[in-house]
């Protein structure tokens, strides 16, 4: 059975209320030419339908290995070593590489950082809109261009009759991003996955760029991942929130919660680091420390423990103590 | 797209007069006197000096150039000394030969460069990168000549798959009607497919001589430039997108790929035009690079300076083609243009 043909099972199956990605205990690997990089330990996050999850944590967390390992677009250097990760019932680990390019792009969408770096820089953006509607949307040849315009449309570009046949050096950051998201959102995907779509932008672009993704994915009942180092920015649109560090899920909890309870060292400094309504630019504070060298064979079982200052002796015991409670879970033996 | 073609060959005017200048001093320079030459070795002075006096080399230099730059406005290459004809001609009449061969045998290496460096780049370090990099070290290490006669020992004495290496045609065909000086075109034109076969069997040992020495340098940058293109984000993102195998590496990796493989198509043919002299030789071919290479050993000048001569608008309108075949490849390009 292909995996379009089970996915629709799932849909209308009696699993209605699995979550459409659902990512267990992932661990990811990086062979490099200075040693064997630990990216990903035990990674573990779920989205259902309608949901807005953010995914937050300073660069080199492991936010967008994660979005990768997910979508099955990892470098070849990087391996997934164990877990589970399940796209509406779908073993997106063990699918065919034919089935993942069918899911990819339909089902499951990516919108990537770096907007104009993402497009291809020798083809008209129209033409690229329509190459992912031939390879998906049931449009011919001839549909597809105007199909195309229309998806423009929808984005927000103005003139976009004519801006189908601009190349993505003659748009601007924000536009080059509304054709990225008009790209991830062409065949009306499922789940979406936003990696840092507004970096690089200004911030009224920033808040109209968000303003779309959540309006659309809101429209759509899409499952949403929304890849930040921006708490703020994630907290205004998310109705739950992951924190990552060093490859780590540290804590995950639902958005008012984890702000009025923060109960991992690191979310508690993450979150006095944030910039917020009432406290002043001096009120803030920077966290200490760098994020732990991940090629280290000798990594303490919690990896922010050379950071915090409420280390104990017990905290370098392995394993490290994942403890869940009421939706909520924290990756500490000692939380707040 | 016009526009730009005057523009760059109005730029490349200046390039023509230091060719000419460079030309008429060089051939000056060289050691031997074609008057000498020319009279024949039981010559006495007087006779020599009559014949220096014809030619004109009796003249101070600067004279000799005004002569010559003035025959040169006039479209008037001059007489071969050897010959008796005029180097116009001479050279109007072979130059279809150098280039059939120079054309095809680029054609031969840049399809077997590029697919090499393609498939070398999707595969990497399987035994057909390894066979990439053999292939490019032997092709780049043996010289032209050399390449040209193990070719000729296999393929035309140990095999007798090819003919004998004796020119465009085997002796009893006849060449076609002229249209573009080009057997190969020609003879379908006119519908001739037994002279086509002729000249086609002719043709393809000098033209892999010729592309094998090129092969190396455009596998090579195929290949580098296809890693870089496909380590990009936006391959990471069509992949994302769920573009199918083929759409990525040929429509996204190979088209952005292709940008430094046209730089070094300009150079490998440039690079070619100059190995043509030596495959000629080797294959008796009647072009401008065996009739250069005679008149330069009989210090006959008039033939040496046309040859640069060519050479020279030859390469810049090379460089030109290049430059529109950017355009259309690259739309960046076109903005700065």
């Amino acid at each position: 059975m292909s995996a379009a043909a089970t996915l629709d099972a799932a849909k209308i199956g009696p699993h209605a209320r699995v979550p459409v990605l659902d990512v267990r205990d992932l661990s990811v690997e990086f062979r490099t030419r200075s040693g064997l990089v630990r990216a990903l330990e035990q990674v573990s996050l779920a989205v259902h339908r309608g949901e807005c999850v953010g995914v937050v944590g300073e660069s080199g967390s492991g936010k967008s290995v994660t979005a990768y390992a997910v979508m099955r677009l990892l470098d070849a250097a990087g391996r997934v070593t164990a877990g589970d990760v399940r796209f509406s019932g779908i073993d997106l680990l063990a699918a065919s590489d034919a089935d993942i390019a069918d899911l990819r792009g339909r089902e499951m969408s990516m919108i990537f950082q770096n907007p104009r770096a993402a497009l291809n820089p020798i083809r008209p953006v129209g033409r690229q809109i329509a190459d992912v509607l031939i390879r998906h949307g049931g449009v011919t040849r001839d549909q597809a261009p105007d199909r195309a315009v229309q998806l423009l449309a929808e984005v927000g570009i103005p003139d976009p009759r004519r801006r189908a046949h601009a190349y993505p050096f003659e748009l601007s950051g924000g536009m080059c991003q509304r054709i990225g998201i008009a790209l991830a959102l062409a065949c009306r995907p499922a789940l979406l996955i936003a990696d840092e779509p507004t970096t690089g932008l200004d911030v009224t672009t920033q808040a109209v760029i968000m303003d779309l993704v959540t309006t659309l994915a809101r429209e759509r009942g899409m499952a949403t991942v929304l890849i930040t180092h921006d708490l703020g920015l994630a907290t205004e649109y998310c109705d739950r929130i992951v924190v990552m560090h060093a490859g780590h899920v540290v804590e995950s909890a639902p958005t008012a919660e984890i702000f009025a309870t923060p109960r991992h060292p690191y979310t508690a400094k993450l979150i006095a680091a944030t910039p917020r309504p009432g406290v002043p630019l001096s009120g803030l504070v920077s966290i200490p420390g760098n994020l732990p060298d991940l090629r280290a064979t000798n990594l303490a079982p919690c990896r922010f423990l050379a950071r915090c200052d409420r280390a104990h002796a017990d905290c370098a015991v392995p394993p490290l103590l994942r403890q869940e409670e009421e939706g909520r879970m924290v990756a500490c033996r000692h939380p707040l | 797209m016009l526009g730009v073609t005057v523009r760059r060959l109005a730029a490349a005017l200046p390039t023509l007069v230091g060719v000419v200048i460079v030309t008429f001093l060089l051939t000056r320079a060289l050691p031997g006197d074609p008057a000498a030459y020319f009279a024949g070795p039981a010559a006495t002075q007087q006779a020599i000096a009559e014949i220096r006096a014809k030619l004109g080399l009796d003249q101070p230099l600067p004279v000799q150039f005004l002569d010559y730059v003035q025959d040169l406005l006039r479209g008037d290459l001059g007489l071969s000394i050897t010959t008796g004809q005029p180097v116009l001609h001479e050279l109007t009449t072979r130059l279809p030969a150098s280039a059939e061969l120079t054309l095809l045998g680029l054609l031969f290496a840049g399809s077997v460069g590029i697919t090499l460096g393609v498939l070398a780049a999707l595969k990497q370090n399987s035994w057909l990168d390894n066979l990439c990099r053999v292939v490019a070290t032997l092709g780049v290490s043996l010289p032209t000549f050399f390449t040209g006669l193990l070719l000729i020992y296999v393929f035309y004495y140990l095999l007798g798959w090819a003919p004998a290496p004796l020119g465009r045609l085997d002796a009893f065909a006849s060449p076609p009607p002229h249209v573009t000086g080009f057997y190969l075109i020609d003879s379908l034109l006119a519908g001739d497919l037994e002279t086509f076969r002729s000249a086609l069997a002719q043709i393809v040992l000098p033209a892999i001589t010729l592309g094998i020495f090129a092969v190396a340098p455009i596998a090579r940058i195929t290949r580098g430039s296809m890693l870089a293109v496909m380590g990009s984000d936006f391959i990471r993102a069509a992949r994302g997108h769920g573009l199918s195998g083929r759409t990525v590496v040929v429509a996204y990796a190979l088209r952005n790929a292709l940008l430094p493989v046209v730089t070094t198509l300009g150079m490998v043919f440039s690079f070619l035009l100059g190995a043509n002299v030596l495959v000629e030789k080797v294959f008796a071919w009647p072009g401008i690079g065996s009739y250069a290479v005679e008149a330069l050993i009989a210090s006959d000048y008039a033939p040496v300076q046309g040859f640069v001569m060519t050479m020279g608008v030859l390469y810049v309108l090379l460089n030109l083609m290049i430059d529109l075949l950017y355009q259309v490849i690259d739309p960046r390009v076109r903005l700065e243009a």
